[in-house]
């Protein structure tokens, strides 16, 4: 059954989840994150969701448990925040070297000190170098969507890495919108249960083996590998899940981007999150106004898009990144990505950095009209 | 004739192998064979950062026959609770899932992750095997490590404090098993394991584990210096339950006769053999006898509740 409801952004992470029919759930409590697994634990124990639940005493141990999980062959699932998701920061590089395809949500909020609980996306682009397939949710239809597809991509054979599922504090994870619960058999049959590889850990299943243990450099070189070519496996299955997705639910969110305008631009918008659904509407007031702007949405952080990115640069004349986030001493992060992108490409479009929004102060649609009416011109 | 309890350890196979890439001598690898013979097959071994992980032998091959999943340092209890919880999600109930760690994993950095598991009850093993240092990483201290024993952070014996009494801690989390155990009885170490095996929740075993490399004694004498720990009443061994509310606790056989002051050996005879102590002082051999009497008066309150 199909329901229609306006619910906040945490509450469709939830239903991403319970849509998914995760198996087991490890969470700690942070803001802005804390309802998802309130919800979460409130469905396991009315017994409206069959998964176990474990309540660890710290976000270092809910992803150590949900590494176990997906190990022993569970549909696993956690959530997080900020300083929850820098906690357990050695076991998020442990489940991408792990190869558990364990998808986590994580709200992004400022890092302190001092004190902040509203959004910026600094927290995840910290992972950027971890294996984490990342995706960045506009709306909270994409929150929901985008947990759904995760599990799909990440558990794919060509794949096995775990994959983010971003949406921001407060932005997306307070805010109610409608949203559309799609129906469990149709989502059953987009994602059937996980049926776990060959190398489970149960011994009723298996000979006995050790995995992980140390290994000489020459062979530790060719698991690292095994990572980046998963990675780029997982560019094609994702823009595949994406496809599927439409076909069987009508949703389209993008695959690893999504353009809007972006025929016969000259200038160009590149950025993610809520910022790119609100670049959108910016970009289509401007059009209207005569002037050639278009949008991209990265919808995918990592892998990072890449081909995609270069051949639209390629087509204008400049570039403006807007980035909520900030890597010190350098630049925007998605800045920095883009600008490395286009001189692999050989683009050499001029691309401007605009930091904004940090620590979740608002971006209203005039400062994205008045950073491309300074760079229009 | 009837079996005999060395019939049943020969019958149990074996699962430490020949190949492992331990130190001669090492404590930790014989404790695992005991620890195993009584839980059998299907176990998981779930292993922090600590020597186990590099003794297990080297990619692609693994000296230990049951599966191991390694994980890092301070993340076992909880990964091992993953493992749990999905294996009985898929019906698996009978696998036991069993955390074996030194004391730098389970006392120090893994602690919180220990204490939570243990919290929660969870249905796995934590077995520490205590050889009083950061061993694997070149002998440093740890908050295992007795008073006034050299290490590579205490190079001169510096007392800095008590050994953290973690059978004790664990005791009072009111989990249904906790037993200390020691390399040099074997058979009350099996049996501990077995009786453990057919309870529910969290169980609980810290092992006194000889370290010739780290202790610097000679590695023909780690069972001696593993009897003269218990001799001594340095280490005492016991078993606790949590019935109903009601701590239950049993002074182990080995130990019994200790439970008398005048019984023990004076704990010189204990330091004498180690390198870890030489030269030791006054204050440390005083430090080292109240850490005695505080073991021995803490468990001493325990049997007094009956």
């Amino acid at each position: 059954m199909v329901l229609r409801d306006v619910i906040t952004g945490n509450d469709a992470a939830a239903w991403g989840a319970r849509l998914s029919k995760v198996e087991v759930i490890a969470a700690y409590p942070i803001t802005p994150q804390t309802t998802i697994v309130e919800k979460l634990s409130e469905w396991v124990d009315k017994g409206e969701m069959k998964a176990k639940f474990i309540a660890v005493e710290s976000e270092h141990s809910a992803m150590s448990a949900i590494i176990g999980a997906s190990a022993a062959g569970a549909r696993a699932f956690t959530a997080t925040s900020s300083h929850g998701l820098l906690y357990m920061y050695e076991m998020v590089a442990w489940a991408a070297g792990a190869r558990t395809p364990v998808v986590m949500a994580v709200v992004n909020r400022a890092l302190g000190p001092p004190w902040n609980i509203w959004s910026e996306l600094t927290d995840v682009l910290m992972t950027r170098d971890t294996g984490w397939i990342q995706f960045w949710a506009s709306n909270n239809q994409e929150v929901l969507d985008s947990i759904i597809q995760a599990y799909k991509v990440a558990e794919d054979r060509h794949v096995l890495l775990p994959a983010i599922v971003s949406l921001e504090g407060f932005v997306l994870s307070h805010t109610s919108m409608p949203v559309i619960i799609h129906d469990e058999e149709k989502v059953d049959e987009y994602l059937p249960q996980y049926n776990p590889p060959h190398y489970i850990v149960n011994p009723k299943l298996s000979e006995p083996f050790a995995y992980g243990n140390i290994l000489f450099p020459w062979d530790y070189a060719k698991v690292r590998l095994s990572i980046q070519k998963a990675m780029d496996n997982a560019a094609e299955v994702i823009k595949k899940a994406a496809m599927e997705f439409r076909e069987i639910f009508g949703h389209w969110h993008g695959d690893l981007i999504k353009e809007e305008y972006t025929d016969g631009a000259e200038l160009l918008i590149i950025t993610m999150g809520t910022v790119a659904e609100e670049a959108e509407a910016v970009v289509e007031q401007l059009r209207n106004n005569g002037m050639k702007v278009g949008c991209v949405k990265v919808r995918v952080f990592r892998p990072f898009p890449k081909k995609e990115i270069a051949k639209i640069a390629n087509e204008v004349s400049k570039i403006i990144v807007i980035d909520r986030d900030i890597s010190f001493g350098w630049d925007g992060i998605l800045a920095g990505e883009v600008k490395a992108t286009l001189h692999d490409f050989n683009v050499d479009t001029p691309v401007i950095t605009k930091i904004m929004g940090i620590g979740g102060d608002d971006i209203l649609p005039e400062h994205i009209e008045a950073a491309v009416k300074e760079v229009y011109k | 004739m009837a079996k005999t309890i060395i019939d049943e350890l020969i019958e149990a196979g074996e699962y430490v192998l020949p190949g492992t890439t331990a130190c001669p001598g090492c404590g930790s690898t014989l404790a695992l064979r005991y620890v195993l013979k009584a839980l059998g097959k299907d176990t998981i071994l779930v292993i922090p950062a600590c020597c186990a992980s590099v003794y297990q032998a080297i990619y692609p091959k693994s000296a230990i026959n049951v599966i191991i999943y390694n994980v890092a340092f301070a993340s076992a209890a909880a990964v091992a609770s993953g493992i749990r919880q999905a294996l009985d999600f898929r019906g698996y109930e009978d696998v036991n899932v069993v955390v074996w760690g030194g004391d730098g994993g389970i006392v120090d950095i893994g602690f919180a992750t220990v204490s939570g598991a243990a919290e929660r009850n969870e249905n796995i093993f934590v077995i520490c095997y205590d050889n009083e240092a950061y061993m694997n990483t070149g002998i440093q201290r740890s908050g295992s490590t007795p008073p006034g024993a050299r290490t590579t952070t205490t190079p001169l014996g510096k007392i800095v404090g008590f050994k953290k009494p973690m059978p004790f801690l664990m005791l009072l989390h009111g989990i249904p098993y906790v037993a200390t155990g020691n390399v040099a009885y074997p058979l009350d170490l099996y049996e501990k394991v077995k009786r453990a095996k057919d309870i529910k929740g969290f169980k609980y075993i810290h092992i006194f584990s000889p370290c010739p490399p780290g202790w610097r004694y000679d590695d023909s004498k780690t069972v001696e210096v593993g009897k003269l720990a218990v001799e001594t009443g340095y280490w005492i061994l016991w078993e606790g339950r949590n019935v109903n509310g009601r701590i239950d606790i049993k002074l182990s056989p080995p130990s019994r006769p200790y439970l008398d002051p005048a019984k023990r050996k004076p704990i010189e005879e204990f330091l004498k053999y180690q390198g870890r102590f030489r030269g030791f002082t006054e204050e440390s051999v005083k430090r080292l006898r109240e850490w005695i009497d505080f073991q021995w008066n803490l468990l001493k309150s325990f049997l007094g509740t009956k």
